[in-house]
């Protein structure tokens, strides 16, 4: 699959959280997505960015387009070498994590993507691969 | 980025004008409290018509003033939360429970002015 | 390892033998450039192929087919290709041209140059296997990208057209001031119950609505999902400070919406949308008088 764009935002800061969104939100755009899709995937870059903030302290947000013979969308992977996750299914529990806690956010994440991976490891690190195709 | 609030009457409106980092909300949040004590207002009105996302920090930050101005016996209501925006945010889980919303200015300071008539 | 590198050294020789060729016979279409094109068109015709198009319209387009085609096998590369025939499809599917009639008229384009090829090396029996072999999979590759180009381009159009029947078939109705009503008549499934949400939300704004009724009585079913989307739309009005009152929820819907996990005592229900016009107009402040009152005062 010939990969079209590839951006790569450092997260090191709150600050980066806004910058990550936006590169995603042009990105989105560019490929085609509706407003309102664009706003769905810089939502989930924002989330995905504060947790690799909050959880790790420092990591990347990358991000690239994709188009295979039938069909585009965009590719977003979160990744850090923060403590890792020690159980994902408690993560991925809907109702394990809220808006209200400083929960991980990550099934609300996965409600908006089409498609979402996670591999953790404990001590190593976490990255998060979420895709979203045009419709 | 500094968040321009202002005073009306004994309301104070607060317009976000760009996307704010955490630390700006943090700063807004400081500074919503500061200013309705000393000018010991009755209602916030935050206008988010400007912000293009929402998420969980934005929403927890929201609810957090909501709470602490009614610690002061005021009403806050959030006004401007864009179709799009209201959309993923149901979608990701955020649903603001407990916190007024309005869709505008207008609706904001009137649903305020109701709030404060209904109370002795 | 040695019988490696040979092996390696031979595809390199073999690819750029290949595209010697190519050059070769790339510079032979393009020579016999009108009587190869003439031969061509009479191909279509005789297919009946393309008849929604005039002979001169025709003659354009098969110019430019034939020389995008040509430089598609000069380049060795397809983005010129996909975007020339994604912009060709956009102009002859308002015509009526169907999928079979490109994807004929590409494969008769191949074989016509194919045949020429035929003519000129057929002395040289070697030679014609050689250039064949370079022709062969360009051929095809062509053919292909265009056929898919032109699927595209179809799909896409289609997938409009569809999206302007949903929105034609639920109108956002705005019946009084700051009073909308959404009216659900038939089969929703989770596009439409997300593209109806999107409908409502601007609406909404457009409108300034403080209330709104939405009326599932023309639906008869839902599934998890679908009712996790009308959820999803009352809580995003909410945000945008409108009141949802919905009404026709049959029994049915009522238990899926329990199922999934929504207390139904939050969501505001009526009955039916005369009641629930009714409530609205109670939220919005408006008095109901009964016409036989006003006509005697």
């Amino acid at each position: 699959m010939p990969v079209l764009q590839d951006i790569v935002v450092a997260i090191r800061s709150d600050g980066d959280i806004v910058a990550a969104r936006q590169q995603g939100r042009s990105l989105a755009t560019a490929i085609g997505f509706t407003a309102t899709d664009a706003t769905l995937i810089a939502t989930a870059i924002s989330e995905l960015a504060r947790n690799i903030l909050m959880y790790a302290r420092q990591g990347e947000v990358m991000l690239h387009s994709v188009e295979s013979s039938h069909r585009k969308g965009i590719v977003i992977c979160a990744r850090d070498s923060g403590p890792g996750i020690r159980s994902i299914e408690d993560v991925l529990r809907d109702g394990y994590s809220t808006s209200g806690g400083l929960g991980l956010g990550l099934p609300g994440v996965k409600r908006l993507m089409d498609e979402f991976t996670i591999e953790s490891e404990l001590g190593q690190g976490t990255m998060v691969t979420v895709k979203k195709w045009l419709n | 980025m500094e968040v321009p609030i202002l005073k009306q009457g004994r309301f104070l409106i607060a317009t976000i004008q760009a996307a704010l980092s955490d630390a700006d909300l943090l700063q807004l949040r400081r500074a919503l409290i500061d200013k309705a004590i000393r000018f010991r207002s009755n209602g916030v009105i935050i206008d988010v018509t400007a912000l293009d996302v929402m998420d969980s920090f934005a929403t927890r930050t929201l609810r957090d003033i909501t709470n602490m101005i009614r610690l002061r016996g005021a009403d806050t209501v959030i006004v401007g939360i864009q179709p799009e925006v209201a959309f993923a945010m149901v979608q990701l889980g955020l649903t603001m429970e407990g916190v007024a919303t309005a869709l505008d200015l207008e609706e904001g300071l009137a649903h305020l002015q109701q709030r404060a008539t209904g109370k002795i | 390892m040695s019988s490696n590198k040979r092996s390696a050294d031979q595809l390199q020789r073999t690819a750029a033998q290949s595209t010697e060729l190519l050059q070769e016979l790339v510079a032979h279409l393009r020579q016999n450039r009108t009587q190869l094109r003439e031969e061509w068109a009479n191909r279509i015709a005789e297919a009946r192929l393309l008849t929604a198009m005039t002979k001169e319209e025709l003659f354009a387009e098969a110019t430019s087919v034939y020389d995008n085609y040509v430089e598609a096998l000069s380049t060795g590369t397809f983005e010129a290709l996909q975007t020339y025939a994604r912009n060709l499809s956009e102009r002859i599917i308002p015509r009526g041209v169907e999928t079979h009639e490109v994807v004929g008229i590409v494969l008769l384009l191949r074989d016509v140059l194919a045949r020429s090829l035929f003519a000129k090396y057929q002395g040289d029996f070697m030679m014609l296997n050689r250039i064949l072999d370079a022709y062969e999979p360009a051929a095809n590759r062509i053919a292909n990208t265009v056929a898919v180009g032109f699927v595209q381009e179809r799909e896409r159009v289609i997938r409009q057209q569809q999206e302007a029947i949903r929105e034609l078939s639920t109108p956002v109705l705005q019946v009084r001031e700051r009073l909308l009503i959404l009216p659900i008549i038939g089969v929703i499934d989770a596009q439409r119950a997300r593209q109806l949400t999107e409908q409502l939300l601007r609406g909404i704004r457009m409108n300034r609505a403080k209330v709104v009724v939405i009326d599932i009585t023309g639906v008869a079913a839902m599934d998890a999902t679908v009712a996790n989307h009308l959820v999803q739309t009352v809580e995003a009005s909410r945000l945008l400070g409108a009141t949802v009152i919905v009404t026709g929820l049959s029994p049915e819907i009522a238990q899926t919406i329990v199922t999934i996990g929504v207390d139904l005592g939050k969501m505001n229900t009526v009955g039916d949308l005369q009641g629930g016009i009714e409530q609205a107009e109670r939220l919005l402040g408006y008095k109901v008088i009964p016409v036989a009152d006003t006509a005697a005062s």
